[in-house]
């Protein structure tokens, strides 16, 4: 079952995990799975908190359409994600995401794809603030250069 | 009326999130959209015209400047997406 999140409330990624672990299909030998935490830092200052801006229903929509799409490339339909919006305290967990299938190989690159596509590609919009201010983050060149590896 | 949605840094350029307009007959793409709200706000027309920000027209991001926004509902203007 595909499973997708987009939440104001904070969540436990190792309970999420351990309930999607339980409830996968037991022909699935391999689960992978990628959780991201807000740090409390950046390249230069301390951050204290994230804030992620979303586009309400559209967000949802697309987050949604691109699982489905990484699923069906790599053939597999055990996939949850649960991604936060609003305000996060550095330290806890901004993303969440869980791949089960068959065998290893596409269970890894489901998940690493959907990160991928989930930094550059999905409607969020990502700010630190720490003692220095507020700063809009924005992808890297290398986030970038990642999801373009997964053009076809 | 159609709903303007400003997302990310161009929320705090705006000011607003979001706002409900009549556009006016002469508003007919989104490259005379961004010059139009430029006409009333030059910080913002000029951080609307830069490269990386697209434009979503009733929920399709759009790559054309010359899209059509007659008849838009809700028109949405994105910095680069940055998830994850």
């Amino acid at each position: 079952m595909i499973s997708v999140a987009i939440t104001r409330a904070a969540f436990s990624p190792e309970a999420e995990l351990a309930g999607f672990a339980a409830r996968r299909d037991t022909g699935s030998g391999a689960l992978a799975s990628f959780i991201g935490y807000c740090r409390n830092k950046s390249a230069d200052s301390a951050v204290e908190q994230l804030e992620l801006d979303h586009y309400p229903g559209f967000t949802e929509r697309e987050v949604e359409r691109m699982t489905h799409g990484v699923g069906a490339k790599h053939g597999v339909g055990e996939i949850l994600v649960i991604h936060r919006v609003g305000t996060i305290a550095a330290g806890e967990a901004i993303v969440l995401v869980a791949v089960a299938s068959a065998h290893r190989a596409a269970a890894f690159a489901a998940a690493e794809e959907l990160m991928d596509r989930l930094k550059t590609d999905a409607p969020f919009w990502k700010r630190e603030l720490g003692p220095a201010g507020a700063r809009w983050i924005e992808p890297t060149a290398q986030d970038y250069a990642r999801r373009e590896e997964h053009e076809e | 009326m159609t709903r303007i949605l400003f997302f990310g840094r161009l929320r705090d350029v705006a000011g607003h999130g979001e706002r409900d307009i009549d556009l006016p007959d002469d508003v007919a793409t989104i490259a005379d959209l961004r010059a139009w709200i430029g006409r009333d706000d030059a910080v913002l027309g000029d951080a609307l015209r830069c490269r990386s920000i697209r434009a979503c027209v009733n929920h399709v991001i759009s790559i054309d400047d010359n899209a059509s926004v007659k008849g838009a509902e809700e028109i949405a203007f994105m910095p680069p997406l940055s998830g994850g």
